[in-house]
């Protein structure tokens, strides 16, 4: 079983695949909540005492600036990934 | 032109183009009725996602809630948009590779029991059903506001053209007239934008005005009315906060409601919108698995557009309207100086459609918008408008205004304001070409046939792939099941269309049961068969019934009201329990399929423990699933079917 820890036969590419690809979804998605739910709600008050163009950034961050952000995370995501299955030969011709 | 030859020649123009790419696009096999043949094009697909996603609701009313509820209103925008980020990370890759027809498949095939597919087609189902009928009464809306056709006829001519090109085209139909669909709708919603946002900031880019400063034609004089002398500039939030407050009304970048509350609503609009079938099932439509990623990105960037525009359409709309119409003489010969304000044409206009209405409660023939009910009928707060009984016409007031027949309210407040008003009547207030008026009803049917048509293809592939060919006989051949999928969508559009003419009075309930059902179902079932191995089948299944129960249970006590009598029969609850007070840590129904989320993933986590691990085989699938390699085109079902031992 491959999930059996006493018949582990080493990190096969698939599992160190895997392994890279669990990091970068942590880390986008720790940026995922930070903006949305830390800047967007719970924090909204701290951050309305800056300012960003008109706009208080708390209120900014949960209007407009989260939603900037979700676009650009997924971005990343797709160039991160799409050279993680090149290095590991994943890729679909 | 008039309106009236605009509206019917661009909508008319809109509808033959949909016909038009139905006909091209008619579906010959199983895979192109239910996945588009599998290949379809990222960016093709992103625009499809977006016009399958935007309904009825995110055109029409989302911008009018914004506008209302000002910083409360953000739990839609993150909601609706930060879900897709769960979506492209954490779902739609795999389910790509996993590549099958539908959302029941990869549950039923993953937790190798019939027992766990028929559980995912009820919610898929009822998930589904619930939201389909709303995109019908959306059809209605607009054709009766626009083209002066009544409602049901609306209703019908909306489930003719759904019926063309679901049925006959199946996904494959379906996406393209998607990708049409799109384009209609960001055109029409983003030309007014940019015309209320140059009038009232002087800036193109509505997003852009939204952040700035107050500019343009009324804009100036708004800012005049605020006290700016000279030069000065300032920011149209800070002078949307000022005249909502000098109106008795909440800042608008403040909200009423509790933080945690918005916290909890807005996961579960998150993870609800990511459990959705009806998006899920448009990434099994593309050729590879960084196709699935790359359609992610194309769907939240179409989406986006719309979304960040939104609240500024709100506030536009919002600052213009109070600028028009607040105490503003109704009757203009009523006006002593050229100071004061007289109601505009279009005020009657809309009046006439019901979604404004006036009161004059201190009889000084003026109209005065301040914070509260206008009327003190309940919750329901809609005008009703008194008709003479002789002929059936309107009765009209002292000054010419409708007179409605609800008990007035104690607050000075005289004006009701529908909320859809701020995107439907924006291009009269400000004065925009006849042809703008037009667009925005093809972009309100696009809106909502294109989520009308997505959610049919879930009813009719849940019905014939996953019950019929799953379930009750794998023997079917292609050409049958093509066959009954065709039935199912075309049963699920009168269903439909039924509910559009007769809506239910709970329609504003079962969104919010839609999204929890969602949420505490599918998004942990799917989220663990691809990251737990350990994740049995009785960990999944059960997880999904006891976050289904628990979700339901209370979205059902706090939102139906009929469910108070019952409780008081079989818990002994006080008479009118069901109420805000007694929500579980101040959550509302809206936001509890958060809860019932950890509940999901709490109960499969638990049993998962305590249940044997999935057989070789699953372990093998789910190692499959996650590299991309060798996707190939969605197919059938290769695992041995089900066993005895099924649960």
């Amino acid at each position: 079983m491959p999930n059996d820890p006493t018949q582990d036969t080493g990190p096969s590419a698939a599992q160190r695949y895997w392994k890279t690809n669990i990091k970068y979804l942590t880390v986008l998605l720790g940026i995922w909540f930070a903006v949305s739910y830390g800047c967007g709600i719970l924090f909204v008050d701290q951050l309305n005492e800056y300012r960003l163009g008109g706009a208080k950034l708390g209120f900014w961050f949960a209007q407009q600036g989260s939603i900037y952000v979700f676009v650009a995370l997924i971005a990343v995501y797709v160039v991160l990934m799409n050279k993680l299955d090149r290095r590991f030969g994943f890729r679909e011709d | 032109m008039d309106v009236q030859a605009w509206t019917f020649l661009i909508v008319g123009f809109s509808f033959a183009i949909y016909l038009g790419i139905a006909i091209w696009s008619r579906a010959g096999s199983a895979g192109e009725f239910y996945v588009a043949g599998g290949g379809v094009p990222p960016l093709a697909n992103g625009m499809a996602t977006g016009a399958d996603w935007m309904s009825a609701a995110s055109f029409i009313s989302m911008a009018g809630i914004i506008s209302f509820g000002g910083y409360d209103g953000s739990v839609y925008l993150m909601g609706w948009t930060g879900g897709y980020v769960l979506l492209a990370l954490l779902l739609a890759p795999y389910l790509r590779k996993f590549g099958r027809f539908t959302v029941p498949d990869f549950i039923g095939d993953r937790c190798y029991s019939n027992f766990a597919r028929v559980v995912a087609v009820l919610c898929a189902l009822c998930v589904s059903f619930t939201y389909v009928a709303g995109q019908m009464r959306g059809v209605g809306v607009v054709f009766s506001q626009f083209l002066q056709v009544p409602i049901n006829w609306g209703v019908v001519i909306g489930m003719g053209i759904v019926f063309f090109y679901a049925v006959l085209g199946g996904m494959k139909g379906i996406t393209y007239t998607q990708v049409a669909q799109y384009c209609v709708l960001i055109f029409a919603f983003m030309v007014p934008a940019i015309f209320m946002s140059l009038l009232l900031t002087g800036t193109l880019v509505p997003q852009a005005g939204f952040v700035g400063d107050l500019g343009g034609d009324v804009g100036t004089q708004i800012a005049a009315d605020l006290g700016a002398v000279g030069g000065e500039k300032i920011a149209l939030l800070d002078a949307i906060d000022k005249i909502n407050t000098e109106l008795g009304f909440n800042a608008f970048t403040d909200g009423s409601k509790s933080r945690l509350d918005i916290f909890m609503i807005t996961i579960a609009l998150m993870v609800g919108t990511a459990g959705l079938p009806h998006v899920i099932i448009r990434f099994y439509t593309v050729p590879k698995v960084r196709d699935a990623r790359m359609s992610a990105f194309y769907a939240l960037l179409f989406i986006a557009i719309l979304y960040t525009a939104a609240p500024a359409v709100g506030v536009f709309g919002r600052m213009n309207l109070i600028h028009t119409v607040e105490h503003a003489y109704y009757d203009a010969e009523l006006a002593k100086s050229e100071e004061d304000k007289v109601i505009p044409e279009w005020f009657r206009e809309w009046e006439t459609t019901g979604l404004l209405a006036w009161v004059d409660k201190n009889d000084d023939g003026r109209v005065d918008y301040l914070k509260g009910r206008v009327f003190a009928d309940g919750g329901k707060d809609k005008p009703a408008f008194a008709t003479s009984e002789e002929d059936g016409t309107p009765l009209r007031g002292v000054h010419g205004q409708r007179v409605v027949t609800n008990p007035p309210s104690e607050t000075p407040n005289e004006l009701y304001v529908d909320r859809d008003i701020m995107v439907l009547a924006n291009p009269q207030i400000a004065n925009l070409p006849n042809w703008v008026i037009g667009l925005l009803a093809a972009g309100g049917l696009a809106a909502a046939l294109s989520t009308a048509a997505g959610l049919l293809m879930v009813i009719s592939s849940a019905v014939s792939h996953d019950l019929l060919k799953g379930v009750i006989n794998p023997k079917v051949t292609e050409k049958q099941e093509l066959w009954v999928a065709r039935g199912a969508a075309a049963v699920g559009v009168f269903g439909a269309g039924y509910f559009g003419i007769n809506p239910p009075g709970f329609v504003a309930e079962v969104v919010a049961l839609a999204f929890g059902l969602a949420a505490s179902t599918f998004f942990p079932a799917i989220l663990l068969g691809i990251f737990s191995k350990r994740a049995s089948r009785e960990g999944i299944v059960g997880g999904m019934l006891i976050g289904i129960a628990y979700t339901l249970t209370y979205i059902v006590m706090f939102k139906f009201t009929w469910a108070d009598g019952l409780l008081q029969v079989v818990s002994g609850w006080e008479p009118g329990q069901n109420k805000a007070d007694y929500w579980f840590l101040g959550i509302s129904p809206e936001g509890i399929g958060s809860i019932g989320m950890l509940v999901n993933f709490a109960a499969a986590i638990a049993i998962s423990k305590l249940t044997p691990p999935p057989p070789q085989e699953i372990q093998d699938l789910i190692e499959n699933i996650r590299v991309p390699k060798d996707a190939g085109e969605a197919h059938e079902m290769q695992l041995p079917p089900a066993t005895a031992d099924d649960i």
